[in-house]
């Protein structure tokens, strides 16, 4: 039984992906000299730090179906948003609160237009995408606001007391993680969630509020995104209204890496967690080789290609390939 | 063998044919004569191996063994292109038209006759869909769009497709399953004056009035082999059931008499604009009410409107004497309320979800022990309900497309029933399902009515409502015109009241 199940476990649609990252870090720390010492380590994982948030509520908007192409213009607009507030004197504890108010409204915004006009999500973020991003324009133009204490830049890099090479936030992401993916998998609301995106009306007349979920799942994805805008700002020490420019791509590319299906329905925290960190292992290797920056931008979007037709591609592989072997088989079977 | 006078060989027949998917074998030595000027009725339980034929004389399948024949000449259809020259045609239960082409379009579909300057010749398109259409006795405009016709409609074009192809072999499968009565009829007066032209028509249909009132000959099938093969003048219904089931079916209808208690669930003038209106009545705990009518009735809709997936405009629900909010499926469950839907697979279940997630899928909170859930209370209580109702599965962790439609219809019943209802709707419970797993979901509602749940049945099948029912409400164009007792309800009074006419019996 024990057997089986993790041989199901290794079948499954992640595991692929879980391979790869364990290929990649071991070849990156086998060959790449610094990889593997600790100022490397905390430069990727806060380099994906911002990623890795914002994948996590993705994941749950793609396995319902949905998509949202506004995190990164949140993000920016969060960062913008607290920059004005800190130039204006506001206190930083009235200015983090505001912000996570900001980016739930934003995130509500697209979740009203999906659920109460009904309208596809794509364009919905594709739209309000643009429309996040012209707003921390009109906030802060094409200044940057660059004044914050070095000591909260330093805090939001510093290390999980006592262990070098850990940046705190890569645990705080973990535990994180550990929640979203109890509540994916293992609790009643979370499994609806595949329901809602395998056949959403079959889940309606299984009394599943399909768009009240939805809604709730958009507003997250806002507050998420506002609160990677806040570590983003202080990671870096600025804000700037094209900060984080195309961020989404980067975090639907992790997703989709991470075995979720862009149709809906399947998915796990394990394969995107993986996607991230995988994404980001490749891309510090490359940098580290000297590898330019528009070579990486094309690993990143021929990985992406391969990980949505993989899946389908290996589908019809088998289901080609099933036909002659079991009719093969059965002529054997029979007496 | 021959009946009705054909004397020649059959136009098509099958010799000795198996065929085998895995390990499952789905045909074995199955042999089929169709001559022309017949109309030839296949009948078996699901799984019984009908669809496999079908897809074997289509061309879709290749037998592993036996032969093909055309007028007594050996064939083999590699592709459906194949079948289609040697004349044989299928028109599936809900044909797949283009939506945006016109239905001559439709019909000349990759293969458009040609001017002499190679252009489309449409003049002779129309001509010749107009003849198809006249030979058939019915009235499709030939320029409007397919996007819209009634699947009565699609299916003949499907069929004047295959006369403007020179079919001599025409096979219909389940085409009756979407269909109304009248829709029903004259797809029927089609088939025989097709026969009468001298085509050989195959015949597939779960409900054996049809199959009687059609049909030349009937063969059975049951486990993938030839049962038999006998004039249909020949048999009864009885002996037909015997055979497809292969053992007696004590009753089709185990109606038990219960004791009928109070009110429980009271509608009040409900009303959506446009689909019905004002719509009331009540249903006690132990009774079993029938929502009677045709196809389009508005039936279908007045049950998801009383559960919540759909929308009211005026009216009220009450269970217990408490009103539910419009709207709201989980404030029916709440109110101890199941629906049990019509379509199965688009409605009632998650296709690509495991039988033990679909199973469980109404209970998730109640299975979860603080908040949390395993896979391992879901398959045990999957398991429970699997027994109860018989289902026949694999592994629970298998996908629920893999099961027969019978079994998935109980899967559908474990997640519902499991929720131990007191008001019980049920769409179309038995549909398109064979007719031994038929009986057993008749006496699992006699039961649950026995042990005290007020159960609504919507259906299409007059036999099921009059041998199931208390009580009848019949419904035409979305009003409720007629509630018989379940003395006073006959074919007829409920016939009258489903298609308008007053009989001046019954009518409210």
């Amino acid at each position: 039984m024990a057997l089986e199940t993790i041989a199901k476990r290794l079948r499954a649609r992640e595991a692929p992906v879980v391979g790869a990252l364990l290929v990649a870090l071991l070849c990156a720390s086998m060959f790449v000299d610094v990889f593997a010492t600790g100022r490397n380590t905390s430069f990727l994982l806060l380099s994906v730090a911002a990623i890795a948030l914002m994948a996590l509520p993705m994941t749950l908007i793609v396995i319902t179906g949905e998509i949202d192409l506004s995190v990164a213009s949140t993000l920016a607009l969060t960062s913008a948003t607290l920059g004005l507030l800190w130039e204006s004197g506001v206190p930083i504890e009235t200015a983090l609160v505001i912000c996570l108010v900001v980016g739930a409204l934003l995130g509500a915004l697209n979740g009203v237009l999906v659920t109460v006009m009904g309208l596809p999500s794509l364009a919905v973020t594709i739209g309000t995408m643009a429309l996040y991003r012209g707003l921390a324009y009109v906030l802060l133009g094409d200044r940057a606001v660059a004044s914050y204490p070095q000591s909260w830049v330093s805090g939001a890099r510093a290390p999980f007391p006592g262990v070098e090479g850990l940046p705190w936030i890569a645990v705080a992401i973990l535990v994180l993680a550990l929640l979203f993916a109890v509540f994916l998998h293992a609790t009643g609301a979370g499994r609806s969630l595949f329901d809602i995106g395998n056949n959403d009306e079959a889940a309606r007349f299984s009394g599943v509020p399909v768009k009240w979920t939805k809604f709730w799942l958009f507003t997250l994805s806002g507050v998420v995104a506002s609160s990677a805008g806040v570590f983003w700002t202080l990671q870096y020490g600025t804000s700037r209204a094209d900060t984080a420019f195309g961020l989404e791509l980067q975090v639907v590319a992790a997703v989709l890496l991470g075995g979720v299906s862009i149709f809906g329905g399947v998915g796990s925290i394990l394969g995107v967690m993986s996607g991230v960190l995988l994404l980001g292992v490749l891309r510090n290797a490359l940098q580290l080789f000297g590898i330019s920056s528009d070579v990486l931008l094309i690993v990143t979007g021929a990985i992406l290609i391969a990980s949505v037709v993989t899946p389908n591609l290996a589908a019809r592989v088998r289901s080609r390939r099933a036909r002659p072997l079991t009719s093969r088989t059965s002529k054997g079977d029979t007496p | 063998m021959a009946v009705r006078g054909p004397t020649g060989p059959p136009v098509l027949s099958l010799a000795d044919v198996s065929k085998a998917f895995g390990n499952v074998r789905a045909l074995r030595d199955m042999s089929l004569d169709l001559h022309a000027g017949e109309i030839h009725a296949l009948v078996g339980e699901n799984g019984a191996g009908k669809s496999t034929l079908v897809k074997i004389l289509a061309g879709v399948h290749r037998p592993d063994s036996g032969r093909l024949l055309v007028d007594d000449g050996p064939v083999a259809f590699t592709a459906p292109v194949d079948a289609q020259r040697a004349g044989v045609a299928v028109i599936y239960q809900e044909p797949t038209l283009f939506p945006d082409l016109s239905v001559t379009e439709n019909i000349f579909v990759g293969r458009q006759p040609r001017t002499r300057w190679g252009t489309i010749d449409k003049a002779r398109m129309r001509r010749q869909t107009r003849e198809a259409f006249s030979r058939l006795g019915v009235e499709v405009d030939p320029e409007r769009p397919a996007r819209g016709l009634s699947i009565a409609d699609q299916q003949l074009v499907e069929i004047a497709k295959a006369l403007t192809r020179d079919a001599r072999v025409l096979i219909m499968d389940e085409p009756t399953a979407a269909l109304s009565g009248v829709e029903a009829e004259r797809l029927f007066r089609v088939a025989r004056s097709l026969r009468d032209a001298g085509a050989a028509l195959l015949f597939i249909s779960h409900r054996f009035d049809e199959v009687f009132a059609l049909s030349d000959r009937v063969t059975v099938v049951r486990d993938g082999a030839f049962v038999s093969c006998d004039p249909t003048d020949d048999l009864d219904v009885d002996i037909v059931v015997r055979r497809m089931v292969g053992r007696d079916v004590d009753d089709l209808y185990p109606k038990q008499e219960a004791s009928i208690g109070d009110t429980v669930l009271e509608v009040e003038g409900l009303t959506r604009q446009g689909v019905f209106a004002d719509v009331s009545f009540t249903v006690r705990a132990g009774e079993i009410v029938a929502l009677a009518g045709l196809v389009g009735a508005g039936r279908s809709e007045v049950v998801r409107a009383v559960f919540g997936v759909d929308r009211y405009d005026l009216g009220s629900v009450r269970v217990y004497g408490r009103r539910l909010p419009a709207g709201r499926p989980k404030a029916a469950m709440a109110a101890h309320m199941a629906l049990v839907p019509e379509d199965r697979r688009q409605q009632g279940l998650v296709m690509e979800s495991s039988i033990a997630r679909n199973a469980t899928a109404t209970r998730r909170r109640p299975l979860s022990r603080a908040g949390l859930l395993t896979s391992r209370a879901e398959n045990e209580a999957a398991h429970h309900w699997g027994e109860r109702l018989r289902l026949k599965f694999g592994d629970l962790a298998d996908t629920v497309s893999t099961l027969s439609g019978g079994n998935q219809q109980k899967v559908v019943l474990a997640k519902w029933l499991s929720t131990e209802p007191r008001v019980l709707f049920v769409d179309e419970p038995t549909r398109g399902i064979d007719v031994g797993t038929k009986a057993e979901v008749h006496r699992l509602l006699t039961t649950l009515a026995g042990e005290g749940v007020a159960v609504v049945m919507v259906s299409s099948e007059l036999p099921e409502v009059l041998g199931m029912a208390d009580r009848v409400l019949v419904m035409h164009e979305g009003r409720v015109t007629a509630e018989l007792d379940r003395s006073e309800a006959t074919e007829e009074s409920v016939m009258y009241a489903a298609t308008g006419t007053t009989s001046g019996k019954g009518a409210t």
